[in-house]
């Protein structure tokens, strides 16, 4: 993980011989030739969409004529039934997301770490999932893995075993747990990989210091492993709240949509119906823009908590 | 090999070694049944007929197998178009991302342009900001390009250009080529290599395995979008592979849906198991230790 960690090269400042300003501008121009396709991609599609949501949430379109209606379309989103369900079911869902889906890999890739053989093989079958198109694999599970009859694979298993079947996307209760088991199913095989690289770089000597001082295999993994891997490990839980709190084809493809009573609605699936089904761009705008001051607020914490911690 | 959590000599003697065989063979059978067991409930799935489907306890091997699933997925969906389209969306999306982000990650690295901090410094700022909350915007930029007024529904550079606005690969690059010491460039200058000159000749050749990785980013990016491609590409003609077979879930028996999705994931499958190597040395290593 060496290249988010490590200090940028250092390089003599400038070191350019001092030229004459025409030598200057003209390696200005060249240096900027090069950008300039990126620079354009950026600025209308990046850039300029990030500005023109702000303004369009603050707009109304009506026969292609737009008016300024200042804060209509956030009190119109808010006040959608809809909105604090979502907000709630996106909350729920990044939770469990996060207990299964950050927790999960990482102790995968400390078990696989351990092994010296069929770790290729291993490898691959945890990656295997990440390559399939999205929408294959959550037909897969909606129509087989979570049938709520016992035909399903999923309730196949549990009667196998004796224990209670599901009714799965069809209750509302579970309907979080089955898109998250989905979701990790799906997901879980990049984060994998990058924890495996991360702990090929802690230093042997580590444990070998800690199983001399009588530490067992959990408190090596709480002494040295964890605090080993500190940055990696809060980069990847970072990600994986930010991608988790976009939920959006889970709900659409397994739950239609919004579930069994909204139980599937999240904050995304809101803005697509607004934005392309009620034909409200701007309350979708203005709900964007709710979701971005979120974030960004989540984001403005972790920073400050995290540059605390690797302080101490 | 250096050690790790437990020492390899503790597995190799006594209770450990039993202990340590034992664990793998659990893990290697759970695993397989965790990851290709699904996939195979997938394959054979779709050979079913409709009543077998719904047969409780559900039949591990199919009866009387219906090929007929895979064939009516293959031809009612038009498969082959939505698998073309996705490819050409692809390679498009690579084309474009290497030529327009190295290009601009080696201006940012080695060229040094005024401004060029400031500049890289808000295309990061970008990575903060979830795709989704974007796509309103985005989505009405696309349909009337600012001054050009112009529509980009329904063409693929819809997914192309947008593509090449990624912060996170740029840095990448723009990493790797900081690793590059400055005085090859220095002398290649000196032998009179103009800067495209050195970009392709000393600093391509150098950076293959970042190139690598930043191409596996930019395939499986397009191959998993799904709500970008559904609202630029809204003609049947134009569609995503997995916008296809979202678009004809809806009337589509079941197992044909199945058949489809088996259909769509094969070309990736079998791309990823001849390249896995290089794609897992990419991701661990190449891209991420630098």
């Amino acid at each position: 993980m060496a290249i988010l960690t490590a200090p940028a090269p250092t390089r003599p400042a400038a070191a350019a011989p001092p030229s004459k300003n025409g030598r200057k501008l003209r390696d200005n121009l060249t240096g900027h030739a090069f950008l300039i396709g990126a620079l354009l991609c950026f600025a209308l599609f990046m850039w300029y969409p990030m500005i023109r949501g702000v303004v369009m949430s603050f707009q109304r379109t009506r026969r292609g004529e737009t008016s300024w209606v200042g804060w209509d379309n956030y009190v119109r989103i808010v006040n959608d039934p809809s909105f604090w369900t979502a907000w709630k079911n996106t909350a729920y869902f990044t939770l469990l997301a996060l207990v299964l889906g950050f927790v999960g890999p990482f102790l995968v890739a400390i078990l696989l770490n351990e092994f010296r053989h069929a770790k290729g093989y291993l490898r691959i079958l945890v990656y295997l999932p990440v390559m399939l198109p999205p929408a294959s694999a959550l037909f897969l599970f909606k129509f087989y893995a979570y049938d709520p009859s016992e035909a399903g694979l999923f309730n196949a298993v549990l009667a196998g075993l004796g224990l209670p079947t599901s009714e799965w996307m069809q209750s509302p209760t579970m309907t979080m747990p089955a898109m998250v088991i989905a979701s990790t199913w799906m997901n879980m095989g990049g984060a994998v990989l990058i924890y495996l690289a991360a702990l090929q770089n802690i230093p042997g000597e580590l444990y070998e210091a800690a199983e001399l001082d009588g530490a067992g295999i959990l408190k090596r993994i709480w002494h040295v492993t964890i605090p080993q891997t500190k940055l990696i490990l809060a980069l990847l839980a970072m990600l994986q709240i930010v991608a988790t709190m976009q939920l959006f084809i889970e709900p659409l493809i397994l739950a239609n949509g919004a579930g069994t009573q909204d139980s599937a609605t999240s904050v995304v699936y809101l803005i697509y119906q607004h934005g392309f089904f009620q034909n409200d761009l701007n309350g979708a705008a203005a709900l964007g823009v709710i979701m971005l001051l979120v974030l960004a607020v989540f984001s403005a914490v972790y920073v400050r908590l995290s540059t605390r911690s690797s302080e101490d | 090999m250096s050690r790790t959590l437990i020492s390899q000599a503790q597995l190799q003697r006594g209770r450990g070694r039993v202990l340590y065989w034992l664990v793998l063979s659990v893990v290697v059978a759970v695993f397989t049944l965790v990851f290709i067991g699904p996939l195979y409930w997938m394959v054979t799935g779709a050979l079913k007929s409709g009543q077998e489907i719904a047969q409780t306890p559900p039949t591990i091997w199919p009866q009387d197998p219906q090929t007929q699933n895979y064939i009516d997925a293959w031809n009612n969906l038009a498969l082959g178009k939505l698998l073309f389209n996705t490819f050409y969306y692809a390679a498009g999306a690579v084309l474009f991302q290497l030529v327009l982000d190295t290009a601009a990650a080696y201006s940012l690295s080695k060229l040094r342009p005024v401004f060029g901090n400031a500049i890289l410094g808000l295309m990061l700022a970008t990575l903060m900001i979830p795709a989704m909350v974007l796509i309103v915007p985005q989505y009405v930029t696309v349909i009337d390009l600012p001054i050009l007024h112009i529509s980009l529904l329904d063409s693929p550079f819809a997914i192309w250009l947008p593509m090449v606005a990624n912060a996170f690969n740029i840095f990448l690059l723009k990493r790797f080529f900081d690793s590059i010491p400055d005085d090859i460039m220095a002398a290649a200058m000196m032998d009179g290599a103009s800067p495209l000159r050195t970009l392709w000749s000393i600093i391509l050749p150098m950076s293959r395995p970042i190139l690598g990785v930043v191409s596996i980013f930019a395939v499986t990016a397009v191959w998993k979008d799904f709500l970008w491609p559904k609202l630029v590409m809204p003609h049947p003609d134009t569609r995503t592979v997995s916008v296809g077979i979202y678009a004809f879930a809806g009337g589509t028996p079941q197992n044909v849906v199945i058949a489809a999705s088996v259909i769509a994931a094969i070309p990736t499958v079998i791309i990823f198991l001849i390249f896995q190597r290089n794609i897992m040395s990419g991701l661990t290593t190449g891209s991420l230790k630098g």
